[in-house]
């Protein structure tokens, strides 16, 4: 949702079934992650997502990935010499 | 086409799936998994032992290139040819927890195959310790792969 646009806090807990204040400390914690970033628009304040950081989440799951995409690809290519052997 | 690995551990979960598709027949992927001198080669592990059977156990040794040795070992609790394998996996002398293994493996067409790895640990933080581990040895992973090449070149 805050991908394509910036969202108040109502707005948010609007498509939720969850009571606002419970809305209120998960867009808290994101923010304090840095995962969402605040903007003050007069009263109001907006939640739009911090596309470096979220990248950053995703990369770190990556080294894991590559791991076993290294190891899966060696097996691969073990066992294709194995079977032209054969 | 390239078949890529494909992770999949949701927030706050202390299980993770990992999911490849194989330019191999089945019998050759789980082959890769029976063969003691097999594994050693694609794991690039010493298998120190490999009862590939129910109640078996196993246990492989690397070197990383300090020259320092790391052993692994685990149970296993299920072995059924050329469709699955439920084991245990522990690293040795170390802080984190014994894990659980579902092996599936499936054939797809005559020539491909897909092996789903299904890992459950002890908790939610260990799980993400252990995603995070080859993050926090990148600079280690990079120094192999140099090593790699360079043996390749020799």
């Amino acid at each position: 949702m805050v991908a394509a646009q910036s969202m108040t806090a109502g707005a948010i807990a609007s498509n939720f079934d969850t009571a606002r204040p419970t809305v209120s400390k998960h867009l808290q914690i994101l923010t304090e992650c840095e995962l969402l970033e605040q903007e003050q628009n007069g009263r109001e304040i907006s939640y739009h997502i911090n596309a470096k950081k979220m990248k950053e989440v995703g990369d770190f799951i990556e080294p894991f990935r590559k791991m076993w995409d290294d190891r899966f690809n060696k097996l691969e290519s073990v066992m294709k010499k194995y079977k032209s052997k054969k | 086409m390239e078949r890529k690995t494909v992770i999949d551990a949701e927030v706050g979960k202390q299980d993770l799936v990992i999911t490849r598709e194989f330019d191999l027949p089945l019998e050759l992927l789980f082959k890769a998994y029976e063969e003691s001198e097999i594994v050693e080669q694609w794991m690039g592990t010493k298998v120190l032992k490999l009862e590939n059977k129910r109640h078996g156990s196993y246990q492989f040794e690397t070197t990383d290139p300090m020259g320092n040795k790391h052993r692994f070992n685990g149970t296993i609790h299920e072995f059924i040819l050329n469709q699955k394998i439920t084991r245990t996996f522990e690293i040795e002398n170390s802080p984190f927890a014994v894990q659980l293994e579902f092996l599936e493996f499936v054939q797809l067409t005559d020539d491909t195959s897909k092996l789903t790895m299904h890992v459950i640990y002890k908790s939610v933080a260990l799980r993400d310790q252990m995603l995070a581990l080859p993050f926090a040895q990148g600079i280690n992973m990079a120094h192999n792969r140099i090593q790699d090449i360079f043996n390749k070149l020799k």
